[in-house]
């Protein structure tokens, strides 16, 4: 009987003992899914979108209780979500239009911009194509459809094949600008109709490595061996310079630009510290990696 | 015998299968309603003029439809050229010539074929179509009208041969046996008897068919180059060219709602459902009229 009583204490306090151990453990929990809330939306620029996944993959080591979600789509995609609230950063391979920032700040929003790194357009052919360099005039004239055969610009007797990514892609938009109507924003020059919009880098590194005919461009961190990449000069009494993290740098390589993100509002909190870490020099050291230029 | 629950479940049933076939009937409406307050607003925007040009440019406001409406009609008739003749051969050899076996054997794997992914097939396309395109007929680029006319053809064939298989089997087999027994021969019997007596189902079949050719999207995306080229004549088939589907997939994603653009590809919408629509009208009108000759015949 006695035995038995002393059972039920044991048992009793054995309970008890658990009851504050589970107690213990309770308030941890507590309040760590409201720091494992911090949940960052990323959307955008498709030039962009693996460095954001290298930083996101890399952030989780650094702060394992925020959750990012990277997504490409284009730049266009990525301020357009930003504008119908459904990312807390855009990723865009230019500069915010007026428009798109005239729509945020119809919503009583203002974009903020952060420049997070430097990427220089590689204009790429095929391995097999003897042609090694092109000057700006000559890359324009050929997309807008005013030389049409490589041996115009000491090539091999062939069609050229222009490809480009969709109007969605911030590079579509530079490359319009600054290279077919080289900086000029009266010229209203626009791509020759044929051609070919493709929906992806990769579709474009694929048809540049089969087909000897075909022209492309992609951003330097897209750009694959099986691909050759021209030297460009921006007229033709300066040298050619082929694109390179020391090119870009220092200015000598012609079609460079900055790559952006952007919020909606001054950031805090998270994403705050987010952006703060990708321009440390740890997350700008993986720009490197990644074959983009760092801005530091 | 009749009891009171069949009665109600009867009524049951007969209520739900009403309501199926009336909130399809909804469902079209309010598409249709849809693309019409979406899409009609460019009419306003856009000068007709400007929306009826040969340059499709969104970004810098050239809004010409022309080239993706030829567009898509060129790799619609290439799929259809492609498609009709082999799935209706396929369908007629599955149904009337193969023995039963090789019945057993194709007509599940024609059902694999319609279950291959579009995405996958314009894998296909870039990776081995395109280049053996480009290699063969010598031209500048594989990523042409005839690479998604071939591929869209080939998505097209399961469709258009099991409706048109089904068609044929449902064909009563008295009607073989009296024309057999004529002293018509079997080639003769399929082609006079046969394939007319099936001849709604097998309209169907193909209507079927070329409105999966207009309405698919990705493959087309995939290999057709997308370059808005206005097409001129037959050389259309070997050179680029951006259909109305991958216009919409590929920049519905990146317009401003409520901007002129956004207008202009719902407008594109309302244009490809009306083809649709079209389509299906002329099919009921063709499978119609035959079936009343035959009455007359018959009669």
């Amino acid at each position: 009987m006695k035995k038995a009583l002393y059972g039920l204490l044991l048992v009793l306090l054995l309970s008890l003992l658990g009851c504050s151990a589970n107690a213990a453990t309770i308030t941890p929990d507590q309040t760590q899914p409201s720091s494992s809330s911090a949940y960052i939306e990323n959307k955008g620029s498709d030039t962009i979108v693996n460095l954001a996944l290298a930083w996101a993959e890399r952030y989780q080591q650094v702060r394992p209780d925020v959750r990012i979600s990277v997504t490409g789509g284009g730049s266009g995609t990525g301020l357009a979500a930003l504008n119908n609230g459904t990312v807390d950063i855009a990723n865009a391979s230019r500069t915010i239009k007026p428009e798109e920032e005239a729509l945020l700040e119809e919503q009583g929003y203002k974009a903020i911009q952060f420049t997070i790194a430097r990427d220089a357009i590689a204009v790429i052919v095929n391995p097999n194509n003897p042609v090694q360099q092109l000057t700006l005039q000559q890359i324009s004239q050929i997309y807008k459809g005013e030389i049409n055969n490589w041996q115009e610009v000491g090539g091999e007797d062939r069609p050229i094949v222009r490809l480009s990514r969709e109007t969605n892609s911030g590079t579509h938009v530079y490359f319009l600008e600054e290279v077919i109507r080289l900086g000029n924003s009266d010229d209203k020059s626009i791509f020759s109709a044929d051609t070919l919009l493709l929906p992806s880098s990769e579709g474009i590194i694929a048809e540049v490595r089969d087909n000897p005919n075909a022209i492309g461009y992609d951003g330097l961190g897209y750009v694959t061996p099986e691909v050759k990449v021209l030297g460009i000069a921006p007229d033709p009494t300066s040298p050619y310079v082929k694109p390179s993290v020391a090119t870009v740098t220092d200015g000598s390589y012609a079609i460079s630009r900055d790559l952006y993100m952007y919020t909606r509002q001054e950031p805090a909190g998270e994403i705050k510290n987010y952006l703060d870490w990708i321009l440390s020099p740890e997350a700008q050291q993986i720009v490197s990696e990644m074959g983009f230029v760092p801005v530091q | 015998m009749i009891t009171k629950r069949n009665v109600f479940s009867e009524k049951l049933i007969t209520r739900l299968i009403q309501l199926a076939g009336y909130l399809s009937i909804l469902f079209i409406t309010l598409i249709l309603l849809f693309l019409l307050r979406e899409g009609v607003p460019t009419l306003k925007e856009v000068n007709f003029s400007s929306l009826f040009g040969s340059r499709w440019y969104p970004i810098e406001s050239y809004f010409g439809i022309w080239p993706l409406l030829l567009g898509s009609i060129t790799v619609t008739i290439g799929a259809g050229i492609i498609a009709v003749p082999l799935g209706m051969g396929t369908a007629v050899f599955i149904s009337e010539i193969a023995p039963s076996w090789v019945k057993e054997v194709l007509k599940p794997m024609v059902e694999i074929l319609a279950g291959i992914p579009s995405v996958v097939l314009g894998f296909v396309g870039i990776l081995v179509l395109a280049p053996f395109l480009r290699v063969s007929l010598n031209l500048p680029t594989g990523l042409t009208a005839l690479a998604g006319a071939l591929l869209l053809g080939w998505a097209a064939i399961p469709t258009i041969v099991s409706v048109a298989e089904d068609a044929l089997n449902s064909v009563p087999p008295s009607y073989r046996e009296a024309s057999l027994a004529l002293g018509v021969s079997h080639w003769q019997t399929i082609w006079g008897v046969t394939v007319p007596a099936a001849r709604s189902g097998i309209i169907t079949a193909v209507m079927l068919g070329v409105g999966r050719v207009i309405g698919e999207t990705m493959t087309v995306m995939m290999v057709t180059g997308n370059a808005p080229v206005l097409p001129k004549g037959f050389s259309a088939f070997w050179a680029p060219i951006r259909t109305m589907t991958a216009t919409i997939a590929s920049e519905m994603g990146e317009v401003a709602n409520g901007s002129t653009h956004y207008h202009v590809l719902f407008l594109i919408g309302l244009v490809l459902f009306l083809f649709s629509l079209a389509i299906n009208v002329v099919a009921f009108i063709v499978s119609t009229r035959r079936i009343k000759r035959q009455e007359r015949l018959l009669s």
